[in-house]
């Protein structure tokens, strides 16, 4: 029996006249569908969504929007536009053409990771499938699918890269990716934080701001990569990327407004009282970007990293906008100051730049989440609250890198074990919070315009439709 | 000669234990308290030998031993262990090798170490840590000591060969714990611990899979590592612990070894070590740094008669065989590593050799008991230890010795020996003889797999069994000569001159080109697995440790880790 997947799997790659690729992906198919109806969202195949779907690479053709059923998604293989006359824009080879086939001795190299991002996307929505029950509107259960059915595409893009570019091994890859689940003892996710549940809502919010934005920079330093394909790939899901961390931003944004909204209602900043009247109160909204910033800081890896240097040495993986940064693009003897802890202290020291990528990489990121955090601020600022977010110190709660020995407190100090398991509990959450946070989601709010008691609306809806447009229609 | 050692026989060790203060020499000796990167655990009959890595404690400074890597100080702590194990653990029929980090079993020799270690360091420290592996595979074939690893995260490299030295690998079935040898295309250099040659030898991988293998950097998991043979089983995260531990009891309760019995402490071995002086209790070595020579006198055993078997478990390392094999042992470890200008061992010994063959007898007669098959084993892998010491060999037979048995393998063992033909004039000691013992004939068998005796006599198969027949007889240098046991019999006017001769010699040649001639004439005969690991893998290894494609200002060797690429010369030599 032959599908016709060219009408099936919308595309720019040719995939009609590609035979090979067409098998391949053929075979993979009706894999990643059981994968999606064992694993995606709970209880939603037959809803009727009201979700984006691309059609096109075209400034029209990325955001189509009507109902569908997400296992009849059309889940598309897209790049970038070719850039005429691209040449590696770093590293070794600075200046020559862009591969358009994979170099035989990068092909291992790339091969990881292509497959390293690959496991994120389906690991995430595997993360996220319970939330449905518990969603705080339709509009945010919408969003929550159109996140989940763009990972599952982003899965679509890498698997492409796989099948299309790296043989017999590539196809074995891209198998793998779906027996590996997020949590399972036996057969985990690559990465740590792809492991871990999202028990709430509040989380996602965190995890589609924080760690998601870990997606973003991963993917940013992937566009840049003399690989064209997968450079162009990239730069195609970070549109995409884009609305998801625009979930998490917003979603955190509306959750301060709320509380906002309670406290000046009660003229209390009481968190109990806060907490009593159904909203969540500010620290523990701090405890939560605490955690979810610091385990996303542990996934840009190793201050120093010797894999890093040499996938920027080989031009397989960039710094995140390359084009943008005033040097040789070689870095063979340039320095970078890395905050490292050394001798129980914290200190900033000249590293050698090739070695320093991944933490260039951090410090991007942390920039980056920093100005999110000011935007939550100017809404307490508005409602004329004295309190403020902020991030916590990049060494606080770390398992990963020169960190990971030390115990460091949210402003940075250095203090012993026994002072850490003393005082962690006032700046990570605790059961009782993640208990409270989870009485406020018991059941999902369902009736088209209705908002669950802890989170305001938002400013507009999807596409220009109305808050009380029924986003998702049950059966 | 004694006389300066006795004081120190009762003190707690010489300066030999605690040189790392007083002089850049390595120590061998060490034990499980003081382990700083194994641990060793005990229950019932299986051992569980964990490595976790401090990557603190290194034996040179400029690197950092990550990612459970190692360099010669966790290597010596697994050899003490595995010694220890086979004496101090009777009990013990399997032992496992895994690792106590998690996701990562062992990352193999660290890079850096090897990147800024000298080429003699490098050399060293590869013959060390394969004979290691050497001992491990003793002790599973001939100790029914089987050892098994589990592998639980990334074992790279040194890490694989590591597992590929145990009898049964067991690899994380996790989606992310692999296997590789990527020491060609990470390092430009070989996977030089064994690994090519128990990959296609030993367990037998099809040599074209073996070349994908070895050229893959990122290694090979999960299903195909079993259809490759790479390991014999992967096992699911949720059932490792317990399957691991299922098999090694199976195994253990498979073993002979006597789960009833004390077993022997291997106790701080005594040394005092000077400039110019290594001495223990039955061993004394000078060393010449005019001449570049070490002169070991060897003494037989005291006791008149040899002590019952029932009695050698609480006679323990004071039983003689065990103490010469482990004095010779750590003297031949010091000598290779710490003394690379002493390019001439010269063996003598005093005693007497009735008394040896009285030992050796008891051996022979005793060997399926336990402690004494290990003591044989223990004598076998020390001979063994010096027939691959990059070193000239020379035994000198002269009055008062006695090259007898077991200690007649010195004089196989060397490339050439001297033995005094009569008496030395105006002296009241009598000519020197040999003796041959049962011992002489399989006990103590070469990597070749064959006596040395054997060895020796390849194109006169009828000497050897001449030989056999002169078991127990007192040898003269005549008769020594014409069974074809040594080289050279001068008289006492000639005897200074040929020996003084013989040393200055061999001291004008070139060091590289005699270790060379010297490993290729020691080793006639078979080829095994070790004669092709010390043999083949070894010498290509150390020629590539030569060569600017991984020792150059851009070699691979040198730029590992800092991102930067090598530059090779492409021409193929």
């Amino acid at each position: 029996m032959s599908i016709d997947l060219n009408a099936r799997i919308p595309n720019n790659v040719d995939l009609a006249d590609d035979r090979r690729l067409r098998r391949a992906l053929e075979s993979w198919q009706p894999s990643f569908l059981s994968w999606w109806k064992d694993l995606g969202p709970e209880g939603s195949i037959d809803y009727d969504v009201y979700l984006r779907t691309a059609i096109s690479v075209e400034a029209d053709g990325w955001a189509n929007f009507d109902f569908v059923k997400m296992p009849e998604y059309r889940w598309g293989i897209f790049l970038a536009p070719p850039e005429e006359g691209r040449t590696i824009p770093f590293g070794e080879h600075k200046g020559e053409r862009v591969w358009n086939e994979v170099p035989g001795e990068y092909r291992a190299p790339l091969r990881r990771l292509i497959v390293t991002q690959g496991d994120t996307e389906p690991a995430s929505v595997e993360q996220q499938r319970l939330l449905g029950l518990t969603a705080p509107s339709m509009y945010d259960l919408r969003n929550l699918f159109q996140v989940n059915i763009e990972e599952g595409r982003h899965l679509w893009a890498m698997v492409y890269l796989l099948h299309a570019y790296f043989g017999r091994d590539g196809r074995d890859e891209a198998e793998s990716m779906l027996e590996r689940h997020s949590g399972d003892p036996d057969k985990p996710r690559i990465l740590g934080a792809f492991n871990e549940e999202t028990p709430d809502w509040l989380s996602y919010y965190m995890f589609t701001f924080f760690t998601d934005r870990d997606g973003k920079f991963q993917l940013s330093s992937l566009a840049e990569s003399g690989f064209d394909p997968l450079a162009r790939t990239c730069r195609f899901m970070l549109t995409e990327e884009g609305h998801h961390m625009f979930i998490g931003t917003t979603g955190i944004a509306r959750v301060i407004t709320r509380t906002c909204e309670v406290m000046k209602e009660l003229k209390t900043e009481d968190p109990e009282k806060i907490r009593a009247a159904g909203a969540i109160d500010l620290a523990t909204l701090q405890r939560y970007i605490n955690f979810h910033f610091s385990v996303s800081l542990d996934l840009f890896g190793n201050e120093l990293s010797t894999n890093a240097a040499n996938y920027y040495t080989a031009g397989l993986k960039g710094r995140y906008e390359e084009s943008k940064i005033d040097d040789d693009h070689q870095l063979n003897n340039d320095i970078y100051k890395v905050i490292l802890f050394e001798d129980e202290k914290i200190k900033q020291s000249d590293q050698n730049a090739l070695l320093a990528v991944n933490e260039r990489l951090r410090d991007d990121y942390i920039a980056d989440c920093q100005a999110g955090v000011d935007r939550w601020n100017k809404i307490l600022k508005r409602n004329k609250t004295d309190y403020r977010f902020s991030l916590p110190h990049r060494g606080f709660n770390r398992s990963i890198g020169t960190f990971s020995d030390a115990k460091i407190t949210t402003d940075g100090q250095v203090i012993s074990g026994v002072d850490w398991s003393k005082r962690s509990r006032d700046w990570l959450p605790t059961r009782e919070d993640r208990e409270f946070v989870r009485s406020l989601m018991t059941k999902a709010v369902i009736e088209p315009g209705k908002f669950a008691s802890w989170v305001a609306p938002p400013g507009r809806g999807i596409n220009g439709q109305p808050l009380d447009f029924e986003y998702v229609r049950f059966h | 000669m004694w006389g300066g050692l006795a004081s120190f026989m009762n003190k707690k060790s010489g300066t030999f234990n605690t040189p790392r203060k007083e002089s850049n020499n390595v120590t061998f000796q060490t034990c499980p308290d003081d382990y700083k990167h194994w641990k060793l655990s005990i229950d019932g009959n299986v051992a569980r030998l964990a490595m976790k890595v401090n990557e603190k404690v290194t034996i040179n400074s400029g690197y950092e031993l990550k990612l459970n890597s190692y360099d010669l100080g966790v290597d010596i702590e697994l050899y003490d262990a595995t010694q220890r194990l086979r004496f101090e653990h009777p009990e013990v029929g399997c032992v496992i090798i895994s690792s106590d980090y998690p996701n990562v079993f062992c990352a193999g020799a660290n890079i850096k170490m090897l990147g800024i270690s000298s080429h003699d360091h490098k050399v060293n420290f590869c013959k060390f840590t394969n004979e290691t592996r050497n001992c491990i595979e003793d002790a599973t074939n001939h100790s029914y000591q089987r050892y098994i690893c589990a592998i639980n995260g990334t074992a790279a490299g040194g890490g694989y060969e590591l597992a590929l030295a145990t009898d049964y690998i067991m690899l994380l079935d996790d989606g992310s714990s692999t296997i590789s040898l990527p020491e060609l295309p990470l390092l430009a250099v070989l996977p030089g611990t064994g690994g090519l040659t128990r990959l296609v030898d030993k367990r037998k991988v099809r040599n074209d899979r073996a070349d994908v293998f070895c050229t893959t950097v990122e290694g090979i998991r999960g299903k195909r590592a079993v259809e490759w043979n790479l390991v014999d089983e992967i096992i699911p995260r949720s059932k490792f612990d317990k399957t691991v531990f299922e098999r090694a009891k199976t195994y253990a309760d498979d073993s002979d070894r006597p789960r009833d019995v004390a077993g022997v402490k291997l106790q701080e071995l005594i040394v005092f070590e000077s400039d110019n002086q290594l001495n223990s209790q039955h061993i004394s070595i000078k060393l010449d740094r005019q001449q570049n020579i070490a002169e070991f006198l060897i003494t037989g055993p005291e006791v008149c008669s040899p002590p019952t078997v029932e009695d050698l478990e609480n006679l323990g390392c004071d039983f003689w065989p065990l103490a010469i094999a482990r004095e010779l042992d750590n003297a031949i470890m010091h000598l290779r590593l710490n003394e690379s200008n002493i390019g001439t061992w010269v063996f003598r010994s005093s005693g007497e050799n009735s008394k040896v063959a009285a030992y050796d007898d008891l051996l022979y007669a005793n060997q399926n008991n336990w402690l004494v098959r290990e003591i044989i084993l223990y004598l076998k892998r020390t001979l063994k230890r010096i027939d691959i010491s990059s070193r000239s060999l020379l035994t000198l037979v002269e009055p008062g010795s006695c090259f007898s048995g077991t200690l007649l393998e010195l004089v196989f063992l060397s490339d050439r020996s001297y033995m005094l033909h009569g008496m030395m004039e105006g002296e009241n000691v009598p000519a020197p003889t040999i003796q041959l013992t049962n011992m002489n004939f399989g006990s103590y068998p070469m990597a070749n797999g064959l006596s040395r005796i054997t060895t020796r006599l390849l194109g006169e198969p009828e000497k050897v069994e001449n030989a056999k027949k002169l078991i127990n007889s007192e040898l003269d240098a005549v008769e020594a000569d014409n069974a074809g046991l040594v080289t050279f019999i001068p008289d006492d006017i000639d005897w200074d001159d040929e020996v003084r001769i013989a040393v200055e010699e061999r001291a004008a040649f070139s060091p590289d080109g005699l270790s060379g001639m010297e490993a290729n004439l020691r080793f006639a005969g078979p080829e095994t697995i070790e004669t092709k690991i010390f043999g083949r893998l070894s010498a290509w290894q150390n020629w590539i440790f030569q060569r600017p494609n991984a020792v150059g200002e851009n070699g691979a060797l040198k730029l590992y880790g800092t991102g930067q690429r090598s530059q090779f010369d492409k021409q193929r030599v």
